[in-house]
């Protein structure tokens, strides 16, 4: 079960034609799908689109009820080849994930569809994770786009857009016989906004009348002569037709087309953000009222040629705002303005920043550089952003000490399993006196990378840690290499590119798969070897039968990650065993995070029903604790901090365990594993005491005041009372 | 047509939270505020891997309601170019452009003003004064905390007006999470023009734990009109005992005043009446503490004190004869080489070792203290476990010299030790045989003057202490430095083999720095290196900076 469950939210889903729907983004979406006629979706979860596949996952009494196919594919190369039911079949069908890491794993099954071409409509979309909050390489969704001829729709920021965008999406893909691709952007994701519902619709042809009636048409397979054809056919007639669909209903838009001789061009993503600083320069107000000529485009790819010279004709010059590079936009405008010999001058990346998420700090800016230049009388307004950094004015004017604001970056979570395994791989390296190469896989576990671990030298992509060392290969050499996988990147495609390489070419690696039994970061999704019940998944498969399924021979599975030393015994003998080939440590536990959204309410009940509960905890004492944190720096644990200093002779802060402790024991661990200090300890604190609970503590209570009473004597002599 | 620069505009809001602490909830209550109201509103964020505990903005916009165009006004028709319907909302806050900036911890309140969401000529900055430790601040081996004052100064430098007091802390004693008493300090600050019962009625809507929500909603708006903390004047010169405070505030917090009243009592005290600040044993003692110079005095009293306790009184007269010698050569007014030696001395004689760490596992005070940070209701059953982990010089160290020596060389031992204790042990201090245990290990502590460690923590002291007497005299402030670098001596085991290699360090440094008059500045330097990390490379690279034979030429 996901970390968010959407299952309150999922009732807004049966609302129909009329109702005023007040929604994130991202179920926005799920119910343009339904009103869309949708007949299968597919995907694979990743910010920012994780909610989508969880939304779906949480509707599935609607879905079934409509006759709509989910699945929760395997990785997105699985979720695109999924598509090819709208190849022979009138079903519509949309898959879901995070670009351009999940284009990049598609891509294959993509442009094999898009050479075939499609029936049914079959949109893909894609949570844009690029610029502020993004976990991934800065690229753009829009070469894919280009390579391989998909549409690709970039609706302006406003849910009412991104409904209707997914409805149009569908028509434009049946209308030009190709996949669409639908951008969102991270914070259009997010997005919390109104539209109007439509009712929801089957549809016409399911997925049972498609099994039932079987199709084939040699034409749509990819293989000589067919695919020499595809290409020609997307030439001659798909192109054409996409162009006569997005120009006939209007998809791209134009504003105050003759206010000005010249004028701004920009993905509909940004439009927003354009009449922010269009606004801010006292050339457009809230309600998009603009004294500059604008067009916006809500389909970036294909460029409808004929819509670019009707608004760059007669105007002395036009600003592309194109976010990302390469200018993509940019370099395909200019190609046609010279084409059709219009002398307008293009401006963009010239004026605006070439790389960078366009904040309305970018936009304004360059916005202010071409307006100043072409039409200065229009710019009434003055921001405070645009002045130099250094005046007093300007918002970033030096009103804090750099030093004082330290990075934060993501973390492990308190409690997190993950968190004893990577402090136990640090005293690993501390026993064996050796360092390690240590590649790393995409996941929380990558957050090893930084304080206080320190551990992890590259990341090639989810699921590649294994094969990202796999050159680092050598008889002669005195060690392993040591690669790290979690259990989401193991069944998305570790397990063949990773371990059955690493069997095959009999790689010396120590391989470490975290097993915390969710696709964690991406939101606690289940997976195969998941641990839960799922009423609509299959799982409990363990990863130590499919890695000995696959010929290692050398895999331990540890249970309990938190036992630190133990783990650490573990390392040291998988670091200097002489076997051949890989070394495979499945290291199990909970993610706590979704343990604990688990544990609490039963604990509670618990309680409630007086029952006996051990509520545990950790501390440091004070007196004991030197302040040298050492014991921070084998953890990390965001419930591990420092405080001032309660002995007035001391003035280093001492090390403290604050109330978000989950009692996950690493503090206790750790002490002991890495020999740290005497200043920690458990606290139990017992609700519902039993009554033997209660005789024993008066015995011992008894006792430990008898012992007790000698030494506080002595203190009391010399200590003021 | 109204414009932006004429006030034709949303209400901006960013909140700036920490993945994990609620801040999307706290969006969502004030979507829900605006939407009753009839704005138009609109939210977005940037969770994704960020919810990890990393910092986080949030971003909402209120559109006024009677702005809107009237209902038959032409629709949105992209061929004839009209307005639209609805207002066009940012997704990114603004710098400069920003009206209410929310910060549920003091440095994220920082960061909003160094990104230029707070800003001086605009912005009601909310933000809660307690700090939740950055990474790089906790896992520093000294005090690499970033300044909570600095940080103050920021937030009140950085807004128009800023309303700041600990809702973290009215949280949890209203049995709720911070996002409630931030909406409470929102509603209570009157920035945004909706009235209480609106903000409460979102809460209600939520349905979701609703009276705990109330309940720190309610303090956080009461806190939210007291005035805010400011900065605490800046500290004299030299480090006072007084811990770090990150403001004075009215009303202020209770557990802070009541630590500094006591730091003010103890010194009044120790300069007109020590008697009354040590038990009836060390009366003599304090008598003694007269003669020394006054802003010592407090530091004395609690080193007698200390030693008292740690070993007996004979300790204690060792104590003050070491101090003596100092104080002898202390020709300062400040008397800042005795306040500091005071302080280092005795820090240096209470060493940490098995015997002590006993004692103070089994004083009465820790346990209560201890039942306290549990949350245990008064007669509710609690136990405590122990980690400990005792190496086999922690044990041959405590005993005597003879049998110490022999116990360490001795392999069986050795080996019994390594087994016992090789994954460390769990002692239950409040049960009868962990208890017993801890106690008898306390009650050794006559043991200790004839043990291995104690000779040698002696002869390390008065080697120390000959250095800083000789230095004195020619270099004031180079002494009050050799005295402060006791402070790298710290941690147990491997921790403290280190520390006491770059204490070895610095006092060869030291010797080497003596006579050039920048030496004291340099010597502070290279101590600041040796607490930068834990492998000591730091310090090693300050030290390879040093030319050996021209110390001259140390420059800041």
């Amino acid at each position: 079960m996901a970390e968010r469950s959407f299952a309150h939210e999922v009732r807004q889903l049966r609302h129909g034609a009329g109702t005023t729907l007040h929604v994130e983004g991202i179920l926005a979406v799920t119910k343009a799908l339904l009103q869309s006629g949708v007949a299968y979706v597919g995907g694979y979860q990743g910010a920012p689109i994780s909610h989508l596949m969880d939304v779906l996952g949480d509707a599935r009494e609607i879905l079934q009820e409509l006759d709509v196919y989910f699945e929760n594919s395997a990785s997105e190369a699985t979720a695109a080849a999924m598509l090819a039911a709208s190849v022979h079949y009138p079903l519509r069908g949309a898959i879901t994930f995070k670009s351009t890491v999940g284009l990049n794993v598609a891509s294959d099954g993509l442009a094999n569809l898009a050479s075939g071409g499609v029936t049914g409509g079959a949109l893909v979309i894609l949570g844009e994770d690029y610029g502020e909050g993004s976990s991934i390489m800065q690229e753009r969704s829009h070469a894919f786009a280009m390579k391989s001829q998909m549409w690709l729709l970039d609706p302006r920021p406003n849910i009412a857009a991104i409904v209707d965008a997914v409805e149009t999406g569908f028509e434009l893909s049946e209308a030009s016989n190709t996949p669409v691709m639908l951008q969102l952007r991270l914070r259009s994701c997010h997005l919390t906004g109104s539209f109007t519902a439509k009712d929801n619709v089957r549809p016409a042809t399911t997925i049972k009348d498609a099994i039932e009636n079987p199709r084939r048409d040699l034409s749509r397979i990819v293989l000589p002569p067919a695919s020499f054809l595809h290409e020609q056919e997307k030439i001659n007639a798909r192109l054409p037709a996409a162009v006569e669909f997005v120009r006939e209903r209007g998809l791209n838009e134009v504003f105050a087309a003759d206010a000005a001789d010249v004028g701004i061009i920009v993905q509909g993503g940004l439009y927003n953000t354009l009449n922010r600083g269009l606004e801010l320069l006292g050339c457009s107000d809230a309600f998009g009222d603009t004294d500059v000529p604008l067009y916006v485009m809500n389909v970036t790819y294909p460029v409808i040629e004929s819509e670019i010279l009707d608004f760059c004709r007669g105007k002395r010059a036009v600003l592309m705002v194109e976010e990302g590079q390469p200018d993509y936009i940019e370099q395909n405008l200019h190609a046609i303005l010279r084409r059709a010999d219009v002398p307008t001058a293009l401006h963009g990346k010239d004026m605006l920043p070439v790389g960078g998420e366009y904040t309305t700090t970018a936009v304004t800016r360059g916005l202010s550089r071409f307006l100043t230049r072409y039409l200065p009388d229009s710019v009434g307004g003055a921001p405070a952003l645009l002045l130099p950094d250094d005046d007093p004015g300007s918002p970033f004017a030096p009103r804090v000490e750099p030093k004082s604001v330290h990075a934060r970056p993501p973390g492990l979570c308190t409690g997190c399993p993950e968190r004893p395994i990577f402090s136990a791989l640090k005293l690993a390296e501390r026993e064996t006196g050796k360092q390690h190469h240590i590649s790393a896989d995409i996941g929380c576990h990558l957050f090893s990378i930084n304080e206080p671990f320190n551990l992890g030298a590259t990341t090639m992509g989810y699921g590649l840690g294994s094969a990202g060392a796999a050159a680092l290969n050598s008889a002669e050499a005195d060690r392993a290499t040591i690669a790290v996988m979690g259990d989401g990147g193991f069944w998305h495609n570790g397990l063949t590119s990773g371990v059955g390489n690493a069997v095959f070419n009999e790689t010396d690696q120590v391989l470490l798969v975290v097993d915390n039994a969710y696709s964690a970061a991406t939101g606690g999704q289940d997976l195969l070897s998941s641990t839960a019940d799922n009423p609509i998944r299959s799982t409990r498969h363990p990863i130590e039968r499919a890695v000995r399924g696959v010929g290692v021979q050398w895999v331990r599975t540890v249970t309990d990650t938190y036992n630190v030393g133990a783990l650490k015994k573990l390392f040291v003998e998988a670091l200097t065993s002489k076997d051949r080939g890989p070394k495979v440590i499945v290291a199990q536990s909970e993610c706590q995070l979704n343990r604990q959204r688990r544990v609490r309410p039963e604990t509670d009940r618990k309680i409630k029903e007086g029952r006996r509960v051990v509520r545990q905890r950790f501390g440091v004492d004070a007196d004991t604790c030197t302040g040298d944190h050492a014991c921070i720096r084998v953890s990390g644990c965001p419930s591990l901090t420092i405080k001032a200093n309660p002995d007035p002779m001391r003035t280093d802060p001492v090390a403290t365990v604050i109330d978000g402790c989950v009692g996950c024991g690493v503090c206790g661990t750790n002490a002991h594993a890495a020999a740290l200090c005497p200043s920690f300890y458990r606290t139990d604190v017992v609700v519902n005491e039993t009554r033997r609970d209660r005789a024993v503590a008066k015995a011992r209570g008894a006792w430990i005041r008898l012992l007790t009473r000698p030494v506080e004597r002595r203190a009391a002599k010399f200590e003021a009372a | 047509m109204g414009t932006w620069q004429d006030g034709r505009r949303p209400i901006t809001i960013a909140i700036l939270a920490m993945g994990g602490e609620g801040g999307g909830v706290l969006a969502d209550w004030v979507v829900s505020v605006g939407e009753a109201a009839g704005y138009t509103a609109q939210s977005t964020s940037v969770a994704g891997v960020a919810q990890r505990t990393g910092a986080t903005v949030y971003y909402v916009e209120l559109y006024p309601p009677a702005d809107a165009p009237p209902a038959d006004a032409p629709p949105a028709d992209a061929a004839a170019g009209a307005v639209r319907r609805e207002p066009v909302l940012g997704l990114f806050p603004t710098p400069g452009e920003v009206d209410i900036v929310i910060a549920s911890e003091l440095m994220e309140a920082g960061r909003a003003v160094q990104r230029g969401f707070a800003t001086p000529d605009r912005t009601t900055l909310i933000a809660s004064t307690n700090r939740v430790y950055a990474i790089t601040e906790r896992i520093a081996p000294g005090d690499g905390r970033a300044s909570g004052d600095e940080l103050l100064t920021a937030a009140r430098a950085g807004a128009k007006r800023f309303v700041g007091a600990d809702f973290m802390e009215l949280a949890t004693r209203a049995g709720s999470v911070i996002s409630a008493s931030l909406l409470g300090a929102l509603a209570g600050s009157k920035a945004l023009p909706f009235g209480r019962d609106d903000f409460e009625a979102a809460v209600r809507r939520s349905g979701k734990a609703v009276d705990a929500s109330l309940a720190a909603f309610a303090l956080g708006h009461d806190a939210a009109r007291a005035p805010a903390p400011v900065p605490a004047p800046a500290r004299p010169a030299g480090r006072g005992p007084v811990p770090v405070t990150i403001g004075r505030r009215p009303p202020r917090d209770p557990a802070e005043e009541a630590a500094e009243a006591e730091e003010a009592r103890h010194r009044e005290l120790a300069a007109t009446d020590p008697a009354r600040l040590v038990g009836p044993a060390l009366r003599g003692h304090a008598a003694k503490v007269s003669g020394f110079p006054a802003p010592a005095r407090s530091m004395l009293v609690r080193g007698i004190v200390r030693t008292a306790v740690y070993q007996d009184t004979a300790y204690t007269d060792r104590y003050l004869e070491r101090l003596a010698r100092i104080a002898e050569v202390d020709g300062d007014g400040s008397a800042r080489l005795t306040a500091e030696a005071a302080r280092h001395v005795a820090l240096w004689m209470c060493y940490q070792d098995t015997v002590h760490v006993a004692l103070q596992k089994i004083r009465r005070r820790r346990i209560t203290g201890i039942r306290e940070e549990a949350h245990a209701e008064p007669g509710q059953l609690m136990q405590v476990r122990e980690y400990l982990h005792p190496r086999i010089d922690e044990i041959t160290d405590t005993l005597p010299t003879r049998l110490g020596r022999r116990l360490a060389a001795s392999r069986t031992f050795g080996r019994v030790v390594a087994r016992t204790t090789r994954d460390g042990m769990v002692v239950n201090t409040t049960g009868a045989f962990g208890f017993s245990m801890l106690w008898v290990m306390a009650r050794m502590r006559p043991l200790r003057p004839r043990s291995l460690r104690f000779g040698r923590e002696q002869q390390a002291i008065d080697a120390w202490l000959d250095l800083v007497v000789a230095t004195a005299s020619d270099d004031y402030g180079l002494a009050c430095e050799i005295v402060e670098c006791q402070g790298v001596l710290k941690g147990y085991g491997q921790t403290h083999a280190h520390g006491s290699e770059s204490f070895a360090l610095l006092i060869d440094a030291a010797r080497t720095l003596s006579g050039d008059p920048r030496a004291a500045a340099g010597l502070a330097r290279l101590r600041a290196a040796a607490l930068a990390d834990e492998d000591g490379a730091a310090l090693r690279a300050a030290l390879a900076a040093l030319p050996a034979d021209r110390p001259s030429s140390l420059t800041p």
